[in-house]
């Protein structure tokens, strides 16, 4: 690593965060009108028009220059970087690289997916001479559960992880959802009604998956100096990192263990000169109650195997003394498919105090960590109202 | 042979020697023969020392199992129902590969993960046959 990364702590900022319109079964919009609703609501935020923009980045199953095309911008810096629903927190990071050389100013990064009901989004499968079809779908792959209860099984096997443990995340993550009017799932939940949901691939309950929803966000990212200027507090980027191990399920080096989180994360708090302890709120991508478990692990908030326990007795639950996923998560709140971009969302609104009844008093640093594929990629952003 | 519904593989250069072998029930794979790595999936580099001058070999089909799921909600088109077992296993000679764990019942309580498998083929189609494991 890098050992002078701590020069761009705080060197840019996000000066506005947005969502699309509305969330939920929207089939009557396309994807791109979800990053276009996105965008607009996010440059309002940031006090910005859309001419002020000379860089987007985003990320899809599409060219990132896509998306320029429909919002009508002509960016000089473009980045469609892919690396599954983390792709957004990368691309703040790749945002700072670029505005710190100097090479764009005001950069826009959307995310627009219409993850159920499926409008305007090009094909999915997978193409019958690839890797994965060769290799894993032929063995009845259905889709991203059977991945992960491939590594939650693991877990298990290796450090005693129990489905009561994974319930604790839905459970706090619900809870959240509840101080959330714009969550999808509010109903009240208890860990009981997790493991009597039905079996989707052992040891996976139907809810430890995350939800299946259209929506969209963006945020807008600019120079420190800049950002002064904008009408909401700025949130000062800290630290950033991101990593990639494989893609293929069976190409995940430990079952047991986020070696991408590991790496990402290791960075992120290098960059930022913080410790575990300076994290305020977390926004940990929960596509599977598993995941931020791992990730706990992996981003050094507990030690290997103890992310179980970590998260037992509702302490990321409002009230507990580790507030995670405030919104309600992929879990309760909304999952588009790429659901990182509302980890940077969230962040931003607790770190200008805007979250009323979820909102943790005093928050002024954050996390956001996001997860790609099949624990395949991860990448880590700690944010914070000043500059340490 | 009934039509078989399931995905089936395209060969592309680097792997149509795996579905050769697959063919006549036999496992194959690659062995750098700069690193003396073994490697899975079939590849025209070796993902260890990045050498070009891999061969195949025939490999011992026994491994344990590494980590597994009893899947509930099944794929669509895949002709095994559920419940059925998709496995991890590792190989005696290294490399971790996907397959289903065939000839026990998909059952979380009798599944152990550790368990010593062996390759069974089944032919699904006059081309290829499935690299399947079951309890050794």
């Amino acid at each position: 690593m890098s050992r002078d990364v701590r020069r761009l702590r705080g060197r840019v900022a996000i000066m506005g965060a947005g969502e699309a319109d509305e969330h939920g079964k929207l089939p009557h919009k396309s994807a791109f009108q979800l990053h276009a609703e996105a965008a607009r609501n996010a440059l309002a935020d940031a006090g910005l028009a859309k001419d002020q923009v000379d860089a987007v980045f985003s990320a899809g199953l599409w060219m990132g220059s896509e998306t320029a095309e429909y919002l009508g911008i002509r960016p000089r810096y473009i980045d469609g970087t892919q690396i599954g629903g983390c792709s957004f927190i990368a691309h703040v990071e790749h945002a700072m690289a670029a505005i710190a050389a100097g090479l764009c100013e005001v950069a826009l990064i959307t995310h627009g997916e219409s993850g159920a009901s499926r409008i305007g989004m090009p094909g999915t499968r997978f193409a019958p001479d690839s890797w994965r079809l060769q290799f894993e779908q032929p063995f009845g792959l259905a889709g991203p559960p059977t991945g992960y209860a491939l590594a939650a099984a693991r877990h298990m096997h290796e450090f005693g992880t129990t489905s009561e443990q994974l319930a604790e995340v839905a459970v706090a993550t619900r809870r959240w959802a509840q101080l959330n009017p714009r969550a999808l799932m509010r109903d009240p939940l208890t860990i009981e009604d997790v493991l009597a949901s039905r079996l989707i691939s052992w040891p996976l309950h139907l809810l430890d998956c995350c939800l299946v929803t259209d929506a969209g966000g963006a945020v807008v990212v600019t120079s420190a100096e800049r950002a002064r200027d904008c009408p909401k507090r700025p949130v000062y980027v800290l630290g950033a990192g991101e990593a990639s191990t494989h893609v293929m399920v069976s190409q995940m080096p430990d079952f047991a263990r986020w070696e991408a989180a590991r790496m990402a994360g290791e960075r992120a708090f290098a960059m930022a000169g913080v410790t575990y302890a300076d994290v305020d709120v977390a926004q940990v991508y929960d596509a599977f109650t598993i995941v931020p478990i791992m990730a706990l692990e992996a981003l050094g908030f507990c030690k290997e195997g103890e992310g179980g326990a970590f998260v037992a007795g509702q302490r990321t639950a409002p009230g507990g003394d580790f507030p995670m996923n405030t919104n309600g998560g992929g879990l309760s709140y909304t999952h588009s498919g790429m659901y990182g971009m509302f980890t940077l969302v969230e962040a931003v609104r607790q770190l200008r105090g805007e979250c009323g009844p979820r909102q943790v008093a005093g928050a002024r640093i954050a996390l956001c960590h996001g997860l790609g594929g099949m624990f395949s990629a991860a990448a880590t952003l700690i944010a914070g109202t000043e500059v340490p | 042979m009934s039509e078989y519904s399931g995905p089936l593989p395209v060969p592309t250069p680097e792997t149509r020697p795996f579905w050769e072998a697959a063919r006549r029930h036999e496992l194959s794979l690659q062995r750098c023969r700069a690193c003396g790595a073994h490697v899975f999936y079939p590849r025209a580099a070796c993902p260890r020392c990045l050498g070009p001058d891999l061969e195949w070999r025939r490999v011992s089909g026994r491994g344990r199992l590494h980590t597994f799921t009893v899947v509930h909600r099944g794929a669509r088109s895949f002709p095994l129902p559920a419940p059925y077992v998709i496995a991890i296993v590792e190989l005696d000679e290294g490399p971790r590969m996907m397959t289903n764990l065939v000839g026990i019942a998909p059952d979380p309580a009798t599944i152990t993960i550790g368990m010593p498998v062996e390759v069974v083929f089944e032919d699904v189609s006059p081309e290829f046959a499935l690299p399947r494991f079951r309890p050794a």
